[in-house]
């Protein structure tokens, strides 16, 4: 699904592929910067995620707002947490 | 109007609802939502439930799993029976029908088909398989498409000379063009898509209220969102206003993601026409590589059949995809139509309406139509 979903920047893992580690639901994987590298990201962003790249960056209180939000649509949330914690990006 | 009970502020949904019912009053508006992540919190929430008579939402063609006609699914099989090939897609393209059969079933007749999250995986495989020929189905809008041009600047900086990009990413401007475009339908506005605007921004819907006049308003996916910008848009109206509007400001701005549009137009450029299942041919609506990219173009490195295939006789996925009809008013909905056996590609995706209607719109159906509450069918 077209879906971003909010994840906590938690470490930068690799500068020159441009990967983040992020924390999504309580799981922690990496993802690509590439977008988001002009503006530049540091531990503690939130970043909306979608098929393993930050989109934009969001505040912490929006990012609480969305992950609400997403929550009630249900599976399609479910869904996109679990392809997250499922994935392995180097 | 117990679905408001779920919603994460029910009285400021209600007040919303009563709003929105005053505004709308005597009066009756099409609002077409372009968002799949839209029509499945529409339809998860029972928005058209919740909403007054006057208040009619369309689904648009949002879901760019749907939109990809049968043909160019037969072209990614043929690619993925190919000798030696590793044939990586999203989970949502396996189940999409070609003319004979998909991707699943190619699987099953021995294709290596892989699911992946994301197009990093799919170039890790390639790298991981350095002799097998590695392909990635990129579907998608804007939302998408970066991320496949990422993973294509990636694979040229590390020298990966196995992979390749079947390009099927599609813009969304030209649809909502076409739709207005379209005799069939008159709308009172849209609903601008959630996460195509992150990347875009909003100036590209610019054209729908300066040339159409007609309001968009872009909206978030929780239902106080959906309603909000219901709102925003009928007071456009009432006021004689017509512009875009943003109602999802926690993550969308105004201009996008600059870098991420740059490097789109480093990677891809549009496609002089392109088919979309339904709509037929749009204009300058689909992304391909750029000619330097050719060496990670599945479309040079493959010969594909690119045989135009119509849609089974049955199948109403166009209407449904413009909004001219709803997904039970489509003759086969449910019956030889359904999430197990799909006919079409809005039954086949969990963006598709005629999906996310299947899952959880039917009670609504039964209400609408009087009968009995209580009176329920298995949910599939």
């Amino acid at each position: 699904m077209c879906l971003g979903i909010p994840g906590e920047v938690v470490e930068i893992v690799d500068p020159v592929r441009q990967l983040a580690k992020v924390d999504v639901a309580g799981v922690r994987r990496n993802i690509n910067y590439g977008l988001l590298a002009e503006e530049g990201i540091v531990p503690g962003d939130w970043v909306l995620i979608h098929v393993g790249f930050a989109m934009s960056k969001i505040d912490e209180e929006e990012a609480a707002q969305e992950i609400e939000g997403l929550k009630r649509m249900g599976q399609a949330y479910e869904d996109e947490v679990r392809a997250v914690a499922d994935s392995k990006i180097t | 109007m117990r679905y408001v009970e779920e919603y994460r502020d029910p009285s400021a949904a209600r007040a919303l609802v009563s709003r929105i019912g005053e505004l709308a009053r005597h009066d009756h508006f099409k609002f077409m939502e372009v968002c799949g992540g839209h029509t499945h919190t529409i339809y998860r929430h029972g928005i058209e439930h919740v909403l007054p008579d006057s208040v009619e939402l369309v689904h648009g063609p949002g879901c760019p799993v749907c939109v990809i006609p049968m043909g160019r699914i037969d072209d990614a099989i043929s690619v993925a029976v190919q000798p030696g090939v590793i044939f990586t897609s999203f989970g949502d393209m396996m189940r999409v029908p070609g003319s004979a059969g998909n991707l699943l079933s190619a699987k099953a007749r021995g294709a290596d088909v892989r699911f992946v999250y994301s197009p990093l995986d799919a170039l890790r495989v390639a790298v991981e398989n350095p002799d097998r020929d590695v392909v990635f189905f990129a579907v998608g809008f804007e939302t998408t498409a970066p991320s496949t041009a990422v993973t294509l600047l990636r694979a040229r900086d590390e020298g990966v000379k196995n992979f390749t990009v079947f390009s099927n990413h599609v813009t969304i401007v030209p649809p909502i063009k076409a739709i207005l475009e379209s005799p069939d339908l008159r709308l009172d506005g849209f609903l601008g898509p959630g996460h195509v605007s992150t990347v875009v921004g909003q100036r590209p819907y610019r054209f729908v209220p300066e040339v159409y006049r007609k309001p968009l308003v872009t909206a978030g996916f929780e239902p106080l969102d959906i309603l909000q910008a219901i709102e925003m848009l009928l007071l456009q109206i009432r006021q004689g206003r017509c512009c875009v509007e943003n109602q999802y400001t926690r993550c969308v701005r105004e201009e996008g993601n600059a870098r991420a549009l740059e490097i789109l137009a480093e990677v891809f450029e549009l496609r002089p026409h392109f088919e979309w299942r339904g709509l037929g041919f749009i204009s300058q609506s689909a992304l391909k590589l750029r000619p330097e990219w050719a060496d990670f173009d599945a479309e040079l490195r493959y010969s594909l059949p690119g045989v135009r295939v119509a849609d089974p006789k049955a199948c109403q996925c166009g209407e449904v995809l413009k909004g001219v009809i709803k997904p039970w008013e489509c003759k086969v909905f449910g019956t030889a139509c359904t999430p197990e056996t799909p006919i079409g590609t809005c039954m086949v995706s969990s963006e598709g309406a005629c999906a996310a209607y299947y899952n959880f719109g039917r009670l609504h159906r039964e209400v609408a139509s009087g009968m009995a509450p209580g009176k329920s069918e298995a949910s599939g």
